[in-house]
């Protein structure tokens, strides 16, 4: 349980949000939801519509593809960002590992606030790279 | 002592127990007698209708009932169009709302709405122990619980909690404390030429200032981030219409000034000046702003009351500690433990493109009650309801008539489905009203759910999920500008959608 500035606190720790002042930050706080999973509960799931934007403020989720884990998230990461930017469903499930708290922000909202942050689109897009980067050392 | 022992659900052991008596708590037990479930509810307050009894703080309600619509009045149909009647077991006591209303207005009034839970309670003969006020709770080493009450202790194997989310929080800002909350708002003829700054941007919030704005010289509201409004976001997320005269006052220049700022700090005032300064500081630009005020209110929404359940291993998240629960509304770490009524939202189901459920609402949770309460028999009393076969070919139409004239499915938008179950054994069966985040993760025969959905864009269209060998697929059918999908073209898209698995059935 945490209110707004408890969370702002927490997204203050976080490289993603390392740009923006305390009222930035809590500004985030109060457009993101917190959201709940418990072990092996679906968080997204592939071939859905309709997902979100998600921050992981404590604990761990597996990306599954076809049930194949391919990579696991921990505190600080986010997910979901690739089907909101295609405007396609989500290519793999995101799965819960022990117990799962997020923030998530909604699909329709995620261009709006990207826009308004700019800084942290850059680290998000910095981010994206190096999970590409990742991605092709694991296919060579 | 007299009028003790009339009273009913004396301390002692009962198979089940419900706590709480607002709409929640009485529509669950409700469906549960309707099972014949042995049962006890439990009831701090004195009379039904839970929080209807004292709110919304200016006496109307935001949910509507028509009462006159294209379906006839008392009719299941009916209940897309009635949003506060509590939903009978039997046909007779449908829609008692409707003859409560003065005609007024379609919202409601506060005291007409208690007036419908009171009718419905007497009507349908619903039995609580008043002015029992439960204290706590232990697990028992059979696995049962222990609730301790004013009246004394009560044993139970399987617990519903329907207590609402009504107990006033605040933010830990500095000086907030000096702030009133919206539950202790005073008569409104007290603010009359005062200077009023209003902490939140929800629609309590909003409620207050439009009743203000007759009264109050000044009025800010402030939160961090910037107000929606339901008509932009197309759903019932953000200030709902009947509260935007507020906003329309700051746009045009009237005296209200809405900010998006963080509240740093309230602290008292100059002894010959206002009583209290609220120190701000924008979001935009982090510029720091003072605002002198006659009164603070902080319109900063409530939390669930759930004593020592967390104690007990009841997990909680959120700003209103809402308890995590399964798409049943178990408690996600205690299993035994049920919600229902508002309590329910922190079931979210999926979530699609960011719409929450209705589940904190009347029209929401009713349903939710319904199908835990059909649930709760079937798992923990072994008195499944009867799945009726449904014809081959008539599949389609009643897929088509579910999504056109199902109120489950209007009111709880991806949220509940309709699900038609089709295991080679029994044939195709009517599952009944089922939650989806249930049907897409729990696996099972193959079967077919449909729901409508919304995606923000203000269309209302359905989405049929067929589960095939396990696997889960998504299928929409597009948007009917009347919302009638007894259409010829929906006929063909549904046909098409279901003809692979229908042909195994």
């Amino acid at each position: 349980m945490a209110d707004s500035a408890e969370i702002a606190d927490e997204l203050a720790g976080f490289a993603l949000f390392a740009d923006l002042t305390t009222p930035q930050l809590m500004g985030v706080a109060h457009a993101f939801e917190e959201a709940w999973f418990k072990d092996g509960e679906r968080v997204l799931r592939q071939g859905m519509t309709g997902s979100g934007l998600y921050l992981i403020l404590d604990g761990q989720a597996s990306i599954r593809v076809d049930g194949e884990e391919r990579a696991k998230l921990s505190r600080g990461e986010f997910f979901g960002e690739v089907s909101i930017l295609l405007g396609e469903p989500p290519v793999a499930d995101v799965v819960a590992l022990g117990t799962l708290r997020c923030l998530v922000l909604a699909s329709s909202a995620v261009e709006g606030f990207l826009n308004d942050h700019p800084t942290l689109m850059y680290r998000m897009l910095q981010a994206s790279a190096r999970r590409l980067r990742n991605a092709n050392r694991w296919r060579s | 002592m007299a009028e003790l022992t009339e009273r009913p659900f004396p301390p002692g052991d009962y198979p089940l127990i419900v706590v709480g008596s607002g709409p929640g708590g009485l529509q669950v037990s409700s469906a549960l007698r309707g099972r014949g479930i042995d049962h006890a509810v439990l009831s701090v307050d004195e009379q039904p209708a839970g929080m209807f009894r004292r709110w919304p703080f200016f006496q109307r309600l935001l949910s509507w009932t028509k009462p006159f619509a294209p379906v006839a009045r008392g009719t299941r149909p009916y209940e897309r169009y009635d949003w506060n009647s509590l939903i009978p077991e039997t046909d007779e006591h449908r829609a008692v709302m409707v003859g409560l209303m003065d005609g007024t207005s379609y919202f409601p009034s506060r005291p007409e709405m208690q007036a419908g839970l009171e009718a419905f309670v007497s009507r349908t003969g619903l039995r609580v122990r008043f002015g029992c006020r439960w204290t706590g709770t232990r697990r028992l080493d059979d696995g049962r619980f222990e609730l301790q009450t004013s009246d004394g202790t009560y044993t139970a194997g399987t617990l519903v909690f329907a207590v609402g989310v009504a107990e006033p929080w605040r933010p830990t800002s500095p000086g907030m404390e000096l702030a009133a909350h919206y539950a202790d708002t005073r008569p409104v003829e007290q603010y009359a030429d005062r200077r009023i700054f209003i902490i939140g941007k929800q629609n309590s919030g909003f409620e207050l200032a439009s009743g203000m704005l007759p009264w109050a010289k000044r009025i800010v509201i402030a939160s961090p981030s910037p107000a929606k409004l339901s008509v932009n976001t197309h759903s019932l997320v953000g200030i709902r219409a009947r509260y935007v005269q507020p906003y329309e006052d700051h746009v045009l220049g009237g005296g209200v000034a809405i900010l998006d700022a963080a509240i740093e700090r309230i602290e008292r005032g100059d002894a010959d000046g206002a009583p209290f300064r609220v120190v701000t500081r924008r979001s935009l630009d982090s510029v720091e702003m003072a605002f002198d005020a006659d009164d603070v209110i902080a319109a900063t929404g409530f939390v669930a009351p759930l004593l020592d359940l967390p104690d007990l291993g009841v997990a909680t998240f959120g700003q209103s500690r809402l308890p995590a629960q399964t798409p049943y509304w178990e408690s996600a770490t205690v299993p035994g433990i049920f919600f229902a009524g508002t309590i329910g939202q922190g079931s979210a189901g999926l979530k699609k493109h960011g719409i929450p459920s209705n589940s904190g609402a009347v029209q929401g949770a009713r349903y939710n009650a319904r199908v835990l309460a059909r649930h709760i028999a079937t798992t923990r009393f072994d008195r499944a309801d009867e799945r009726p076969a449904v014809a081959r070919d008539q599949v389609v139409d009643f897929v088509l008539d579910e999504l056109t004239l199902g109120p489950e499915l209007w009111h709880q938008r991806a949220y509940l489905a309709r699900v038609l179950s089709l295991d080679p054994t029994e044939g195709i069966r009517d599952d009944g009203i089922v939650p989806l985040a249930w049907f897409v993760d729990a696996g099972g025969p193959d079967a077919i759910a449909a729901t409508l959905e919304t995606d923000g864009t203000g269309a209302v269209f359905p989405v049929i999920y067929l589960r095939r060998d396990g696997a889960v697929t998504e299928h929409p059918i597009e948007a009917h500008p009347l919302l009638d999908y007894r259409t010829a073209s929906a006929r063909s898209d549904l046909a098409g959608i279901l003809a692979a698995i229908l042909g195994r059935a």
